[in-house]
């Protein structure tokens, strides 16, 4: 009901501005793409999730960087948010809405957002669209995201010292080449310390349905893992559960450590403030066309863009060292995930000896390397 | 090992559907089918959640879930019985509403912690070799839903007022001249079906996962309707469907883990693919005991 209202108001407000348009202005428009910034007036900036806000999870990250937002530009800007928005056409009509409320600068912030932005950005040209984890870009969409992989194999190292059956599970939605990149990182990031070690993989078909996280962690536990890792939207359900059934456990997109005071080892997280702040002020400023971020933008530890949760209790002093060296290597260059030579399940070296793929060669990955357990189609 | 974990996922994931089963037998007895069970669960997961997480108190939730599914339930057998409408239209409408509101209502509930019930095992019947784990070593609701199943089969098939239930799905007319009320025989077990279906959703969120969030239920309250079918319209027999469901969903994660070459895909179509199979099954038993009444509803579209 209260969007039905929302709608005509927007209706409303878009009839008027299309009326006075037509009645003041002669010529076409010269707003450039994403222009208003300099003058006195307050840009709109919108923001959509695909869930909630505190989820302990992918939204939770987001939301919280487009809260530091809105605190860097104070009055500057107009910041519009709207939560648990699905990934249809329903997508498109929100970010309109917005834009008919004065909103320049959309970050579009679940994958499935791509397409409805792309639509929405074809119809707005004069905005600028920033888009989560998308590999389709146009004229004023660009997309951003995080190699997310590298905090998956530092999280691997600590799941690999933590362990002692070595047999660790993984809990995640579907076999596409972002997750199983993921779970291939946390595997090669665990043999590094332990080649033993294989990696169980669960797959619930959902990214946050608690029921069956719940199923996936008692099958995992009968099954003797004594560690699991997870990729889903909403981690809560499944942290809680290592926690009490005293499983260590790797969170996943947020800190969610104070659910498991004892069994917490660390998680992926995203760190997009600075980037979301960076990317609105190139916007604001009209420099978005030539920008780094026209385009497919890829930031990763160096960059600041991910990284990994505070350590829990469980992780000593010894293997924070160890993780941290690690990292401190993968920023200065020395160290890389996917470094060669590395082979799939079946032997075949799909990375030849001393070389690095690209990110792009990377995110179409659809193998599992040596040590996984699950299926990969 | 194996076999016992299957046997244990099919009590924990089955139950919630078990009572929804439960519920929505009562209410097609009656002659009224109710495709809002899902919005039902949702509700009841959310309130038992809010009580538990303000209160501490999870035998507090119980009652506060019930109630709110029996208002739900009302809402259903108002718009049906009395306002005559659309009982298909009406029911797919609240499963919507359910599941909008209990969203909306829920938001501040989504990274909160509680305790909620855990499990209670039972000394000496939770050592019976194989099935002692999986049926008496869970959650207070679990060992509810076996009370519930058997206290349906009494009241439907051992006391009077039972029959008057079973009749008033058969045929209306023979109740009225019988000199009972076939309105509130309806009002009440719609009111009771809505009830049970949102205890199925409180085991799911305060027993189960203890976790609350929006559309957590899953599909599950409409697996549910399907399954009545199984069931025969016989209490007695809900556990079937409900646990094979259950164990269908514990199957397939232990074939994942077997590292077979078999799309993850088509794994989870396996609790579907198994209900499907069940229904022809029982549709070739020919048990076709589909109260009178209920045929009415599918005529009249």
């Amino acid at each position: 009901m209260k969007s039905i209202i929302k709608k005509m108001a927007a209706l409303f407000t878009a009839c008027t501005m299309a009326v006075a348009a037509a009645g003041c202005s002669n010529g076409p428009a010269t707003t450039t793409a994403g222009s208003g910034g300099s003058s006195g007036s307050p840009v709109g900036v919108g923001f959509i999730f695909v869930g909630t806000k505190d989820d302990y999870g992918y939204n939770q990250a987001a939301y919280k960087a487009s809260l530091d937002v809105e605190q860097r530009f104070g009055d500057k800007i107009n910041v519009f948010r709207s939560e648990n928005i699905p990934e249809t056409s329903e997508a498109t009509r929100v970010l309109e809405q917005m834009i008919q409320q004065g909103a320049t600068v959309l970050f579009p912030t679940s994958y499935g957002h791509l397409d409805p932005a792309l639509d929405a950005a074809e119809e707005n040209p004069n905005c600028v669209f920033f888009h989560q984890g998308g590999l389709k870009t146009s004229e004023n969409l660009g997309t951003y995201f995080g190699t997310i992989w590298e905090s998956f194999y530092l999280a691997g190292i600590a799941a690999g010292s933590t362990t002692k059956s070595s047999k660790l599970g993984f809990i995640t939605s579907f076999a596409i080449p972002q997750i199983m990149l993921n779970i291939n990182a946390f595997t090669l990031g665990a043999k590094s310390v332990n080649p033993e070690i294989t990696t169980t993989v669960i797959f619930t078909g959902d990214w946050s349905d608690p029921a069956l996280q719940t199923d996936a962690v008692n099958s995992l536990a009968d099954g003797g893992c004594d560690v699991i890792a997870t990729h889903q939207d909403s981690t809560k359900t499944i942290v809680e559960l290592c926690e009490s059934k005293g499983i260590y456990v790797c969170g996943c997109h947020a800190d969610a450590g104070e659910l498991a005071p004892t069994h917490w080892l660390t998680a992926p997280v995203w760190n997009w403030s600075d980037l979301f702040v960076d990317m609105t002020q190139t916007a604001l400023d009209g420099k978005f066309k030539g920008s780094v971020y026209d385009g497919k933008y890829r930031g990763g530890l160096k960059e600041g863009v991910i990284d990994i949760a505070p350590y829990g209790s469980a992780v000593s002093a010894e293997l924070r060292e160890k993780i941290d060296t690690a990292k401190k290597q993968m920023i200065d260059g020395t160290l890389f995930a996917f470094e060669g030579e590395i082979k799939d399940r079946d032997g075949n070296v799909r990375i030849a000896a001393g070389t690095r793929p690209s990110v792009d060669e990377l995110e179409t990955c659809d193998w599992f390397v040596e040590g996984v357990i699950g299926s990969a189609n | 090992m194996i076999l016992e974990s299957l046997l244990a996922g099919a009590v924990q994931s089955g139950t919630s559907v078990l009572l929804t089963v439960c519920g929505e037998t009562v209410s097609e007895r009656a002659g009224v089918i109710n495709l809002g069970t899902e919005g039902c669960m949702a509700v009841g997961a959310l309130f038992a959640y809010i009580v538990c997480a303000e209160t501490g108190q999870p035998f507090l939730a119980i009652p506060v879930a019930c109630i709110a599914g029996g208002l739900m339930g009302l809402l259903h057998a108002y718009f049906v019985i009395s306002r005559k409408a659309n009982q298909l239209a009406t029911g797919l409408t609240l499963m919507f509403l359910g599941l909008g509101l209990t969203a909306f209502l829920g938001r501040n509930y989504v990274s909160v912690s509680t305790e909620g019930f855990t499990k209670l095992r039972i000394p000496f019947l939770a050592d019976i070799p194989i099935i002692g784990d999986a049926l008496f070593d869970q959650d207070p609701i679990t060992y509810l839903s076996y009370l519930i199943c058997a206290g349906m089969c009494l009241l439907l098939y051992k006391t009077r007022f039972g029959l008057i239930l079973r009749a008033t799905g058969e045929d209306e007319n023979v109740v009225y001249a019988y000199g009972a009320d076939p309105i509130r025989m309806r009002y009440l077990s719609v009111i009771m079906g809505g009830m049970l279906s949102a205890l199925g959703g409180a085991q799911l969120s305060i027993a189960y996962t203890h976790t609350w969030i929006e559309g957590m239920t899953g599909s599950r309250g409409v697996i549910g309707v399907a399954l009545v079918c199984i069931a025969a319209w016989n209490p007695a027999k809900a556990f079937i469907g409900a646990y094979i469901f259950g164990a269908a969903q514990a199957l397939q994660m232990i074939l994942q883990q077997q590292g077979l070459e078999i799309s993850s895909f088509l794994l989870m179509m396996i609790p579907y693919v198994l209900v499907l199979i069940a229904l022809f099954a029982a549709s070739i038993k020919k048990n076709g005991k589909m109260p009178a009444e209920l045929k009415k509803v599918f005529e009249a579209v």
